[in-house]
């Protein structure tokens, strides 16, 4: 009797179990946690350090044409204009998700809408074959067989922003794709068979009540889309042409940020105003990875208050 | 559903030798007021029945007997088993669980084999002897009238076990740990009728050995097995008597109106 | 124009558009395989790369995958285990929680070339490991972390609230519970989800041009001494891996057959992730039935 007394009343084995067992998963949280911070730190700082240790001025930076960060010019200021790589970032970007856009909603309506069963079974394994395909491969393909059919149709190299926009469009078709069918699901089933029964043809109830209603769901697939294609590297790097000129038009070589950061990196030497400067580039694109995160989220709330 | 008083209550005293009680027992999921001030005594080896429309708290003040709403709701008030408040926050859980067990609504056997099921919690506990883990296996399993039926494939998973089999699985699993009360929570609810009444012929054989407390919304099944009745409406106790008083002569207008089907 | 015809051309422009999609997947296979595959050889599997002359293998490159793979899950697995059992099983509903999951979510968003150069910086240039395996396996454990924990901790929630309550009421201890009755039953979808991060990390380069390094120095395959500068084993020796090795080839235009070495490595690297793919579903399926049916 007393025995049991002392046992209710003591710690076991299995307390010591639920001590050890959080620490442990505690820790390892932390370090995740530790990681992003530092992460976002460490890029901060030296992507800060153009304009604190070189003084160069930031707005230079973003407006000016010129890169050549080596060299100074007549007044003695290096000339570290970042605009042309923001410039062809943001085109290939957006461009890519345009043109993703209309293919990943009619492979999302045909396996949620017109062929539910078969449409899933077949165009499953498509998305996850395209996600699984290497970004190098991608590239590789790329430069083989679109920079090349691109110089014979329209003339010039092939190298440029065409190039990228080919191949970032298969690149992100997948993510926009798997994330619409998510948002296009989980409209509720009541929505298309109040509209079906007022009459209205398949179509009517796509466009008018089942895409309506999953909008702010695709509008967040489409970001994330982007996202990925605004941090998409090697792939671009090799169809675009790396030339650091201000794009005039599709067909011309030049450089995204990624591509410039990771042609430029071993080339320049720590510490110095050329490798500074492109950690600048890299902290425009964290800054930019960060804000297509706060856009999901604030599409999520927009869409959510509706409901 | 009329409105009923809460203030006129007809609980009795436990007489003989007690399992254990609760005093004033309230339970709070957030702001919800779910349970409020339940004093029950509880006798040892009887099957007492805690009965109630959905929605009364018989469920919640069942989950309160061994703690396992500590994650869930905050809970006040006494609960005691061998003149310890076991609600106290000094008190491990884990010891207490040991010697209060519960069966749940759902079958819910672990994703191992028949004999693991068993003997998982045991090996856990320290029982590293083959002979006496064999032994716990078989009388368990006997104690829940499942022996026969799975003797000769305790390697088999016990997910490939039928609804009513799981449970007695289940109610194998606490009874292997020798614990002194079994709490079940609506165990055959899930079940069709063969296996609700393999079930509680279980239950009669656990008794010689057991304290039970058993959540029920079958009126028959709390008449034909219990040997003490609690009404819970509305998140309060109105009535706790023996059972064959609540069935035949209750004294709250409540009682009397949900044991004749008149809501629930 | 009436409602009917609108509603069959826009059928008939989703048939399509679904058409191209599945048009260009094929194309894409087919093209690696075919240019690829009459490049895949025994002799390409097994012998060493080469810079400026014709007739490279990928030997060195296809261990360096391997390799690193093993060694990042090694270090990634662990932590992705402990942080999911942490969001599924401990993480309260406030506002740190949230915090942590937001950060999860902007690691995993994050371009796998500014992982890389983070790896670069604090490890290869800041802890002076200079272009190495471990630099390496390290900055694709950032880039594989967050896709890993969330998987894991899916899984575990996957597993129903039935089997933790049957746990503790048994005494189990909340620690026992997890490990021996939820992890259990959340194998088959750990399994699939590590499979599938596998095949990420596989084709991985941008986050390991600036950790792992683009070359491929000459190893000793019999030489098992981890420490030892010439062994293949040897962690901190720098590692060009399949993809990285894809991509090099095709910008520095110095190995004259960089194409159909491309390919061929292309056929190799698709293939592997190919396997994965398959192994991950007929695993988990396997898993499924052997966990749920008759022994």
């Amino acid at each position: 009797m007393d025995e049991i007394k002392q046992e209710l009343q003591s710690s076991s084995r299995a307390t010591h179990q639920d001590y050890f067992g959080k620490a442990l998963s505690y820790l390892c949280i932390t370090f995740v946690g530790l990681l992003v911070l530092s992460i976002l730190y460490f890029i901060t700082t030296r992507g800060l350090a153009t304009f604190t240790e070189n003084h160069v001025s930031l707005w230079k930076f973003l407006i000016e044409k010129n890169w050549n960060p080596g060299v100074l010019d007549s007044h003695g200021q290096p000339q570290i204009g970042a605009l042309p790589m923001i410039v062809t970032s943001f085109s290939v970007t957006v461009l890519s998700a345009l043109v993703a856009t209309p293919f990943a909603l009619g492979v999302a309506l045909f396996m949620t809408e017109i062929a539910p069963k078969r449409g899933t079974k077949v165009l499953q394994p498509v998305i996850e074959l395209l996600v699984g395909i290497p970004s190098v491969v991608y590239g590789f393909i790329g430069l083989s067989v679109i920079v090349p059919l691109i110089r014979h149709t329209f003339g010039g190299t092939g190298f440029g922003i065409l190039a990228g926009v080919v191949v970032l469009f298969v690149m992100v078709l997948p993510t926009i794709t798997s994330l619409s069918i998510d948002s296009i699901k989980a409209v509720p089933m009541y929505y298309r068979s109040a509209s079906l029964a007022l009459g209205a043809t398949r179509w009517q109830t796509i466009y008018k009540v089942v895409l309506r209603a999953a909008t702010p769901g695709i509008m967040t697939a489409i970001i994330f889309g982007m996202a990925r294609a605004f941090g998409e590297a090697l792939a671009v790097q090799m169809v675009i042409g790396n030339a650091v000129l201000m794009p005039h038009g599709l067909l011309t070589p030049s450089s995204t940020l990624t591509s410039q950061l990771t042609t430029g990196i071993g080339n320049t030497t720590m510490g110095t105003l050329p490798n500074n400067a492109l950690w600048s580039l890299a902290l425009i694109l964290l800054l930019m990875s960060l804000v297509f995160n706060i856009l999901v989220r604030f599409i999520g709330k927009r869409g959510s208050l509706k409901k | 559903m009329q409105d009923y008083s809460f203030d006129k209550t007809h609980i009795i005293d436990i007489p003989i030798e007690k399992a254990m009680t609760t005093e004033n027992l309230q339970v709070f999921y957030g702001d919800n007021h779910a349970m409020h001030d339940a004093s029950l005594q509880f006798s040892r080896y009887r099957i007492t029945a805690l009965i109630g429309a959905s929605g009364s708290g018989k469920s919640t003040y069942l989950r309160c007997l061994n703690r396992m709403n500590d994650r869930i709701a905050t809970v006040k008030g006494k609960i005691m088993y061998r003149d310890m408040d076991i609600n106290s926050p000094k008190i491990n859980v884990y010891e207490v669980r040991k010697h209060i067990s519960m069966v749940f609504q759902r079958p819910n056997p672990f994703a191992k084999s028949i004999r693991e099921n068993i003997t998982f919690a045991l090996k856990r506990n320290g029982i590293k002897d083959k002979t006496e883990l064999e032994e716990r296996v078989e009388s368990s399993l006997k104690a829940a009238a499942l022996w026969d039926e799975v003797k000769d494939e305790l390697d088999k998973s016990a997910l490939a076990l039928s609804g009513g089999q799981a449970q007695r699985l289940c109610i194998a699993r606490c009874v292997a740990m020798k614990p002194d009360i079994l709490l079940l929570d609506e165990p055959a609810s899930a079940l069709d009728p063969i296996s609700t009444a393999k079930i509680e012929e279980t239950l009669q054989q656990l008794r010689k050995n057991y304290s039970i407390i058993i959540v029920t919304h079958n009126m028959q099944q709390a008449s034909r097995i219990a040997d003490y009745t609690a009404f819970f409406h509305m998140g309060h106790v109105l009535e706790y008597d023996r059972t064959e008083k609540i069935f035949t002569n209750p004294q709250i207008k409540a009682t009397e109106d949900y044991i004749s089907g008149n809501f629930g | 124009m009436n409602s009917k015809t609108t509603n069959n051309i826009a059928t008939g422009i989703i048939y399509v558009l679904v058409a191209a999609v599945v048009g260009i997947l094929i194309f894409l296979l087919g093209y690696i395989l075919i240019t690829g595959l009459p490049h895949v050889s025994w002799h390409f599997l097994t012998s060493a790369a080469q810079s400026f002359r014709a007739g490279g293998g990928i030997r060195d490159q296809l261990f360096n995958s391997l390799y690193l793979l093993v060694l990042t899950l090694i270090i990634s697995f662990p932590i992705a285990l402990g942080s999911g059992i942490y969001l599924s099983e401990y993480a309260p509903n406030n506002w740190l929680t949230g915090l942590i999951r937001t950060a999860i979510e902007v690691l995993s968003s994050l371009p796998s070339v500014v992982i890389g150069l983070f790896g670069y910086l604090l490890f290869v240039i800041q802890f002076r490991m200079g272009f190495s395996i471990l630099a390496g396996a390290i900055a694709l454990t950032f880039f594989n972390l967050p896709l890993l924990t969330r998987s894991v901790e899916e899984s575990l929630e996957d597993v129903s609230d039935l089997q933790r309550e049957a746990g503790l009421s048994l005494g189990l201890s909340h620690w026992k519970t997890i490990t021996g009755i939820v992890l259990p039953a959340a194998v088959p979808g750990i399994l699939t989800g590590i499979i599938l991060s596998a095949g990420r990390v596989f084709g991985e380069a941008a986050a390991l041009i600036y950790t792992a390094g683009q070359s491929a120095p000459i190893v000793n395959y019999s030489n098992w001494n981890p420490m030892s500068t010439t062994s293949f084993l040897n962690p901190m020796r720098p590692a060009e891996t399949l993809a990285v090795h894809i991509w090099k080839v095709n910008t520095e235009g110095v190995t004259p057959d960089a194409l159909s070495i491309s390919s061929g490595t292309s056929a190799v690297l698709i293939i592997v992730i190919l396997l994965f793919n398959l192994s991950a579903r007929l695993l988990g399926n396997w898993m499924y039935k052997k966990m749920t049916a008759t022994k």
